[in-house]
């Protein structure tokens, strides 16, 4: 067993985990935040990314131990008080989701996107969310979602 | 997917993995980003007794010039090499090739140091540190040495590097007439084919060229009978579209897998040769 000490949405949370633990089950088993998703568990999806220190990773890549000191911000630490996060906001608004599995992957990937870029062009936006996969309904009113949180949706 | 059970360490210095790694007597992996390696371990296709995080050394990460070169550390993650200012003056075509890698996450976590160790044949960077005759950085037990990237790649998953040692980093050259190009398998993000040029123009003239394959055959080469059919052609895409033919005819052992058959592939490679030469052309 290894001790880790992580800071997940502003909280530190210390534990013992096993070494081959990954992140997302930490997250989701240990912490019970379970809006990060496990969509293909092989690097593809998307659906389970956080931030750790204020980048975009898939955690189901990337064991809890290598996160040991780090920032976590997961979905549930998007939003401040009562008050939705922009992307939230933006996804609610312009009907982003279908079933809504990929949307906290979106919409962590999304946060990433507009922290390096914060008025992409919709070419930027969806190059941003490659990583991201939507099985549901395509891709468009995703795209809509960032520009109308981005504040560049006409 | 859950990968087997492991012992983990974190090294605190590039002395302390070798140490690390010598005392599991090649039963340990070096784990920096973990974009190669974990996907391997959960399909359990790789079951090190020993994980050994290199990640956090001091001075592993990060892009220095040093004198009339170029260091980029092995820790250092695709992004930061993609967004490097240094980079974009002085050797554009590094910087691009990790734009072209995975996509933003994978970018975020994948090392340069773990992409050269794990060899993918449709991994980016090797095409590039091919053309920019680059050298990679080795630390062992004995001590450093340094192999050229011509030596490196040897094999399908197949480097020179030594089970107790260490990639520190790669050093070249700046090059500023040199651009990659890339053909997309579409769910991966890897390369069906890659090709970076290099090139040196005098007077009008190709007066050096260095090409780097990848995706093609089991490892990356050089294309060294492109390389002198490009060399005293003028410097323009029409001339040195003529003047390299159809270079995919020429390479050997060509894949052929479910995402392009070989005539295909060789067809590309064409292609993508001409389109590396022509971008890079354009940096002049």
């Amino acid at each position: 067993m290894a001790k880790v000490t992580i800071t997940v949405n502003g909280k530190t949370r210390a534990a013992e985990v096993e070494p081959r633990m990954l992140l997302v089950h930490f997250l989701r088993e240990q912490l019970n935040l379970t809006g990060t998703h496990v969509g293909c568990d092989t690097s593809q999806c998307g659906a389970c990314t956080v931030l750790i220190d204020g980048r975009s990773a898939k955690s189901c890549t990337v064991f809890a131990v290598q996160a040991d000191g780090s920032e976590v911000t997961t979905i549930e630490g998007l939003a401040v008080a009562d008050e939705l996060h922009p992307l939230q906001n933006g996804f609610w608004e312009e009907h982003g989701l279908q079933c809504g599995y990929c949307t906290p992957g979106m919409i962590m990937s999304a946060a990433n996107l507009l922290q390096d870029n914060p008025s992409p062009s919709e070419e930027e936006i969806r190059h941003g969310l490659d990583g991201n996969l939507c099985r549901c309904t395509g891709y468009q009113h995703i795209v809509n979602a960032v520009q109308h949180a981005a504040g560049t949706k006409e | 997917m859950i990968p087997s059970a492991f012992d983990y360490a974190r090294a605190t210095s590039v002395e302390d993995a070798v140490a690390k790694l010598a005392e599991a007597g090649g039963a340990a992996k070096l784990l920096a980003g973990g974009h190669s390696l974990v996907p391997m371990m959960k399909l359990r296709l790789n079951e090190p007794s020993t994980l050994i995080d290199i990640a956090r050394i001091p001075g592993l990460s990060g892009i220095r010039a040093d004198g009339d070169a170029i260091e980029v550390g092995a820790a250092t993650v695709h992004h930061e090499v993609a967004t490097s200012d240094l980079l974009a003056e002085q050797c554009p075509a590094l910087a691009e090739t990790a734009a072209a890698i995975g996509d933003p996450q994978v970018r975020n976590r994948g090392t340069l140091g773990g992409s050269l160790a794990h060899a993918d044949p449709a991994a980016d960077y090797p095409a590039v540190l091919l053309a920019l005759d680059a050298s990679v950085q080795l630390q062992g037990a004995n001590g450093t040495r340094s192999v050229n990237a011509s030596n490196f790649f040897q094999g399908l998953f197949t480097v020179d590097l030594g089970a107790d040692e260490i990639i520190t980093g790669i050093r070249f050259a700046p090059a500023k007439v040199a651009a990659y190009a890339k053909l997309y398998q579409r769910a991966s993000r890897f390369a069906i084919v890659g090709v970076a040029a290099a090139l040196e123009v005098t007077d009008g003239k190709i007066s050096s060229a260095r090409l780097g394959l990848t995706g093609a055959s089991t490892h990356a080469t050089r294309m060294s009978a492109s390389e002198a059919a490009l060399v005293g052609t003028d410097a323009t895409a029409e001339a040195t579209a003529e003047a390299l033919g159809d270079p995919g005819a020429g390479i050997e052992d060509v894949n052929d897998d479910l995402h392009a058959s070989e005539g295909y592939r060789r067809a590309m490679v064409s292609v993508f040769t001409r389109r590396a030469v022509a971008a890079a052309l354009a940096r002049a």
